[in-house]
């Protein structure tokens, strides 16, 4: 058995003989769920190469670490840097954040402004283990049959996280933070946040989650968040991973749509030495629309992994995938994008699109979108690219005086604009333009010029 | 200025320039023309630093200085400009922003302050009226979504903004109509000044009415093989370039293997 497993082993084997587990205390069905999976895990073991999802990911660094399980109170200079970079990552001024530092929610760091009457946004934690579960919390007792270990692993130890609520009608102007922190201070701490966001007939959101981790730090990142959509709810969800180049991050979105239902997710991803970005997405209702993004940066020797899975179950649901890599050094891109149209599931408008700008001669990028058709009257599009910079584009620049090293900067940013400018929340969007423009050794200088004394120009880019 | 001798030049295995010796100097404005595949945009490249070229034999000094020992970037802070005859689209690089850039970086390698965003702008607007530019043109990518007339009034503009000693125009007045042609000419007429030099390759005498060269050549089979005023190029437009082959040497028999230098290799 490897070490994770053997290290975990203890807890989940206390689970799996209903002993008590520490902090975890709960209902009955909460208990349930957690034994459930943990038995999971005996029985299928962690995955493999030879999982479809997983042949590219190299899973035996995170397996041979020993992680330590649960988080418990932060030192103090972790509580210091946390403070610190809330605020430096804070997008909103005015709307409501919840912040988790390894694993645990900060009461003190969040902050709940006044939301409309029946609008919940709170840790997940206590709901989940209160004597009376709340009722959306008890989604763990619907949730699927894991699908993998670390869904199963999420399951079993999951203490705190986001809960979510917007009814039926209710329009939310301010973005709702999400901010999960790591300073494990030096110990190899797996956190398991699992969040749950649902969002009511006719409701509009904006959900903007940060992953961060301490420079350098070593630690496994675990999050599930389910996101449940009524009928025509509107929902724009960002996620900015970055984390410790050092650290693991696994993530899994499983979103359910009802009808004329509408979901944006936008994910961009620079930290981590191995991660797993996993978006699963019902199109249950008709009419439901979804649109999914990501930018992902890996360099080094990272290797950034996107699994996606979108199923239409429902007539007349549109579908669109927009990946787009830009790999360096020996780092590895791998988008692998599936789409299943479900019989029944007529005037389905699907497409998928992963393009891949190469750095070098020893980056590596996969790309595999895939259709599964089991309806006619569909339209069904993918494509997908791997390129270089383009060397026209390079001299230009030169022959103008930039050096090269800053020219090649330059046009790896443009490239990223183009997927940047999904990002329709201005804040975020400088904040991820700053990073970018960090990591390509560029000052962020590309910030919109204003017109002097003039309107808004047509056609401007920015 | 500018001293060129004997250059030999390749892309891949065909040797394009087989000998060009030009000499221009500060204030004037030189004409070269030719007909297709004389090596009349190889030359304007090769001066740039291109990469694909190879010069395998001769000299060429800008100023002084060994331009082939230069890297794109180190001829441009020198003040060598090219405009480029298919100017490159850059989707996701504002112009306004691209300008800036070139500019300080020019400025930075001058020894001189690099300008601040409002200094820039004011600069750039004042350059832009120039060619007649709107400045929404400024905020869009560089180049993408121009027309064919759009892409060489910018090209004049990254001109005037970057203000080089040299200028090498490739093919800039092609596939302008006559008032693009009248607003490029324009332009470049501003710039015109004694202590810059302008070299305009082209196809059409039509151009050299509006920007009236001091002194006109002819390329052939990758090298220079006439030189006059202004009234060349008249003669050319009216009897072709058909008679020039005749007085000139065979083609050299195969390309000569001198050690290939790449260009815009040298730091």
């Amino acid at each position: 058995m490897t070490a994770l497993a053997e290290h975990v082993a203890r807890p989940l084997a206390d689970l799996a003989g209903g002993g008590p587990v520490p902090a975890q205390s709960g209902p009955f069905w909460l208990a349930r769920a957690r034994h459930d999976a943990a038995r999971w895990i005996e029985v299928h073991g962690f995955p493999t190469k030879k999982h479809e999802d997983w042949r590219y990911l190299p899973l035996d660094p995170v397996l041979a670490e020993a992680f330590e399980v649960g988080g418990s109170e932060p030192a103090p200079a972790a509580a210091a840097w946390a403070k610190e970079t809330v605020e430096r990552c804070s997008i909103g001024r005015l709307g409501s954040r919840l912040v988790f530092l390894n694993g645990r929610f900060v009461p003190h760091l969040s902050r709940i402004t006044a939301l409309p009457h029946g609008v919940v946004v709170s840790n997940l934690g206590p709901a989940l283990t209160a004597e009376a579960a709340h009722a959306r919390a008890a989604t763990l007792r619907r949730a699927r049959e894991p699908r993998h270990a670390f869904a199963a692993l999420n399951i079993a130890l999951a203490a705190d996280g986001a809960l979510v609520e917007v009814p039926a009608g209710v329009v939310l102007d301010e973005a709702i933070e999400l901010v999960y922190l790591t300073d494990p201070a030096g110990r190899a701490l797996l956190t398991s946040p699992r969040s749950l966001l649902y969002f009511g007939k006719e409701s509009q959101a904006t959900i903007v989650e940060t992953h961060c981790g301490a420079a350098g730090a070593r630690y496994c990142t675990n999050a599930v968040t389910h996101v449940l959509l009524d009928a025509g709810a509107a929902v724009e969800h960002y996620r900015l991973q970055d984390e410790s180049d050092h650290a693991f991050h696994f993530s899994s979105l499983d979103v359910r749509q009802a009808a004329g239902s509408h979901f944006r997710s936008h994910l961009v991803a620079l930290g981590a030495e191995i991660a797993r970005h996993e978006v699963e997405v019902l199109l249950g209702g008709e009419g439901a629309a979804l649109d999914l993004g990501a930018l992902y940066l890996p360099q080094g020797t990272q290797h950034h992994d996107h699994p996606v899975l979108v199923e239409h179950a429902a007539p007349g649901c549109t579908s669109r995938q927009r990946y787009v890599g830009i790999v360096d050094d020996c780092a590895h891109g791998v988008f692998n994008g599936h789409v299943i149209v479900r019989p029944g599931a007529a005037g389905t408008d699907a497409s998928q699109s992963n393009k891949n700008l190469l750095l070098s001669e020893r980056a590596e990028v996969d790309t595999r979108p895939r259709l599964e058709i089991f309806t006619d009257d569909v339209a069904c599009a993918h494509g997908a690219a791997v390129g270089r910079l383009d060397a026209d584009a390079l001299f230009y620049l030169r022959s103008r005086g930039v050096p090269e090293p800053r020219a090649r900067g330059i046009l790896v940013r443009g490239f990223a604009a183009q997927a940047l400018e999904c990002l329709t929340l201005a804040p975020l969007r400088a904040r991820a333009e700053g990073l970018i423009a960090g990591r390509l050794g560029l000052e962020n200088d590309a910030v919109p010029v204003p017109v002097l004394g003039g309107s808004p120009v047509p056609g401007a880019r920015r | 200025m500018l001293l060129v001798e004997n250059l030999h030049a390749t892309a891949g295995d065909a040797e394009i320039l087989r000998g060009v010796d030009l000499e221009v100097r500060a204030g004037e404005v030189h004409a070269v023309m030719g007909p297709n595949g004389s090596g009349k945009s190889t030359l304007a490249h090769v001066l740039a630093g291109r990469e694909p070229y190879c010069v395998t034999e001769g000299l060429v000094t800008f100023c002084g200085r060994d331009l082939l020992a230069m890297a794109p970037e180190e001829r441009a802070a020198a003040g060598v400009f090219l405009a480029f005859q298919h100017p490159v689209e850059i989707p996701g690089v504002q112009n306004v922003y691209f300008l800036r850039t070139a500019c300080n970086a020019l400025r930075r390698s001058r020894g001189l302050d690099e300008l601040d965003t409002k200094a820039f702008l004011a600069l750039v607007e004042d350059k832009a009226r120039l060619v007649e530019m709107d400045r929404s043109f400024l905020h869009r990518s560089v180049n993408e979504g121009f027309s064919g007339g759009e892409k060489k009034r910018n090209e004049v503009l990254q001109m005037a903004v970057l203000e080089p000693r040299l200028a090498v125009l490739d093919e800039t007045d092609s596939g302008l109509d006559i008032d693009a042609l009248r607003i490029v000419a324009g332009g470049v007429n501003a710039l015109r000044s004694a202590e810059r030099a302008i070299v305009i390759i082209t196809h059409h005498q039509r151009v050299l009415d509006y920007i009236v060269p001091d002194r006109v050549h002819v390329m052939a089979q990758g090298r220079i093989v006439q030189t006059g005023g202004k009234d060349l190029a008249v003669a050319l437009e009216r009897e072709g370039y058909a008679g020039l082959g005749d007085d000139l040497d065979p083609a050299p028999d195969s390309v000569r293997p001198v050690s290939p230098r790449p260009v815009g290799a040298a730091r």
